[in-house]
């Protein structure tokens, strides 16, 4: 398998990554190579073996439904890039 | 004082031949001195320290005190702290101060134990040698020009230079036990679920697990004393009854005291592709443990070689997903120029994220992307189940599995950044136990060319104190874990 630009500027706007034309052709090269690497798989057969989420099959657990947090947004908001009146400022998105 | 155990540490404290604050204070002079070469620590704060070395001794002075109280430690820089910048060796993070603080950090805390600084890391840990951290690669104090491991780079450096008498560090794919194999030290993956989670910033939620890294596997139990248990606030934290796990340690010393003991030694460990002199070292700490009375089985896991390949698709799927997080909106780097809120996200994303960062985000995209999620997602999530019922098999017919850690020993500073292929290979024989769950630990089994070999020790579900043992009884007749590089007073 071998991907190509479109596909690498497709998954870069997926992933809401800016690529640069320059850079690509450098990540479609590295990402070629992790894939051939990842192809391995391929040729094993798996047919009926059940697919393993996780490390432990746990089912989740459940908590009560009560507060169990104090009310600490201005602690969490000092670290954003900007804030009003305890909301956060994005560009805007609606005309 | 530098090379005394944890243990003799503790002693000292409770003897006042040292108080915590001038045992604190010894670190932060040698960090001074020594880190702007090793770059181990990212960030100290020195007041912080000693107030908290203060508490320690007042503690001490009123007889409260446990087995780490007053004790240094370096924290990897993946761990939320209060009040401490807590970067995950990322540009993304380089400014962000933590307003809380890890399960790990509260459970140290509430030891006693001091907070030395932050270590240097692989950015969001994902590398093999420490060359992906925003702040610069980590040093090897065994050979400067040489890596010392990833992603625990900085941890392992830390410990290996003495400027920590122990640090903490984590292990998604052998993040804690290649760089405890590179620079000499005894370092331990628990069991998934051991140790919370917690404020412990996600890199692929369903194999990352903390864990100690420190000189000794007595050192590595006292650690993992306080790191493990339940926690409430970690969905896959294990309710288990609270365990010592330094318990097997103290049983009498005997001429076999591993009588009866079953190694497995898995033939995918013993063929092709592992240095020579790394296998002599491991061949001659197989005949120790015969000495010691273990009794050595050969065993198969025929789905190792496909351990690199299923996690390249399921850690970066995980990533992908974690890392989705980093947009420029709630905290972290945001871009100073954008003209949209998506362009805010692109650029935010592609400035504040490094080359191997963004490579395994834009696979774990892929792989998840509609069309592919079979053919690359599920496959490798069959292969792991397959790695896992290899293990079961296998621990049918012995209680621990052996082998080496890394295939080679510290790399050169460059060797390997520009390929990550090559890079990924280098955790060829670790990635297997993340997969699986289980608890893993390397220890120190000899020196190729004056580099540090480690020894791996892989054990069943929840069987952290019979590994932890198996090394103590090892080190018990050998010293390779007690030597210290040289050139670094």
């Amino acid at each position: 398998m071998s991907l190509t630009p479109d596909q690498v500027r497709r998954i870069a706007h997926l992933a809401r990554i800016e690529t640069s034309e320059a850079e690509v052709q450098t990540t479609l090269e590295h990402l070629n190579g992790i894939f051939s690497l990842i192809e391995e798989m391929q040729a094993v057969n798996t047919q009926g073996v059940e697919p393993m989420a996780h490390a432990q099959d746990l089912a989740q657990r459940l908590r009560d439904d009560v507060v169990s947090e104090s009310d600490r947004r201005a602690a969490f908001q000092a670290v954003a890039p900007e804030t009003e009146a305890g909301l956060y400022l994005v560009p805007k998105v609606i005309e | 004082m530098l090379n005394s155990s944890l243990k003799e540490l503790a002693q000292a404290l409770a003897g006042k031949k040292i108080s915590s604050v001038e045992l604190t204070q010894l670190y932060l002079d040698r960090i001074n001195r020594l880190n702007p070469a090793i770059n181990a620590y990212v960030s100290t704060q020195p007041e912080r320290s000693l107030a908290q070395a203060k508490a320690a001794d007042a503690r001490l002075a009123a007889g409260d005190a446990g087995p780490l109280t007053g004790i240094p430690l370096a924290q990897k820089d993946i761990f939320c702290a209060e009040g401490w910048l807590t970067t995950c060796g990322s540009k993304m993070l380089a400014n962000f101060v933590s307003p809380y603080d890890a399960t790990v950090i509260q459970k140290f805390d509430a030891a006693g134990a001091v907070n030395l600084g932050k270590t240097n890391m692989d950015e969001f840990a994902m590398g093999s040698s420490n060359e992906t951290s925003f702040f610069g690669p980590v040093k090897n104090p065994w050979d400067q020009s040489r890596v010392p491991g990833g992603s625990s780079g900085g941890s392992a450096a830390a410990v290996a230079a003495r400027l920590a008498p122990a640090a903490t560090g984590t292990d998604t794919g052998g993040s804690i036990r290649q760089p405890a194999a590179l620079c000499n030290l005894t370092g331990l993956k628990p069991t998934y679920g051991v140790v919370s989670r917690w404020g412990m910033i996600a890199f692929a939620s369903s194999l990352d697990q903390a864990g100690p890294m420190a000189r000794s596997a007595e050192d590595c139990g006292l650690l993992l004393n306080a790191m493990a248990g339940f926690d409430p606030k970690d969905s896959t934290s294990l309710e288990r009854p609270v365990e010592d796990y330094t318990r097997e340690l103290n049983a009498p010393a005997a001429a076999k005291p591993l009588a009866g003991l079953k190694i497995g030694l898995p033939k995918e460990f013993f063929g092709e592709g592992c240095d020579a002199a790394v296998m002599a070292a491991i061949q001659a700490a197989i005949e120790q443990y015969k000495a010691l009375g273990a009794e050595m089985v050969e065993v198969s896991l025929p789905n190792m070689k496909l351990s690199v390949p299923a996690y390249y698709v399921i850690a970066p799927a995980e990533a992908s997903s974690n890392l989705s997080r980093f947009d420029g909106v709630r905290y972290g780097y945001r871009a100073p120029e954008y003209d949209s809120l998506d362009d805010m996200y692109a650029k935010s994303r592609a400035q504040g994220f490094g080359a191997e960062v963004k490579r395994r985000i834009l696979i774990g995209t892929y792989v998840l992307s509609h069309g592919y999620y079979d053919a690359y997602y599920l496959q490798a999530q069959r292969i792991r189940r397959l790695i896992a019922e290899d293990f079961v098999a296998a621990f049918k017919q012995c209680d621990v599995i052996l082998g080496p850690t890394s295939p080679s020993t510290a790399f050169k500073l460059g060797d390997k950044a520009g390929d990550p292929v090559q890079m990924y290979l280098s955790d060829i024989y670790t990635i297997a136990v993340n997969l699986a769950g289980l608890p893993g630990m390397s220890l120190p089994c000899g020196f190729a060319e004056g580099l540090p070999v480690g020894l791996q020790l892989i054990g069943n579900y929840f069987d952290e104190a019979r590994l932890l043992n198996v090394a103590h009884r090892y080190q018990q007749v050998t010293d390779w874990h007690g030597r210290a590089p040289a050139g670094l007073e």
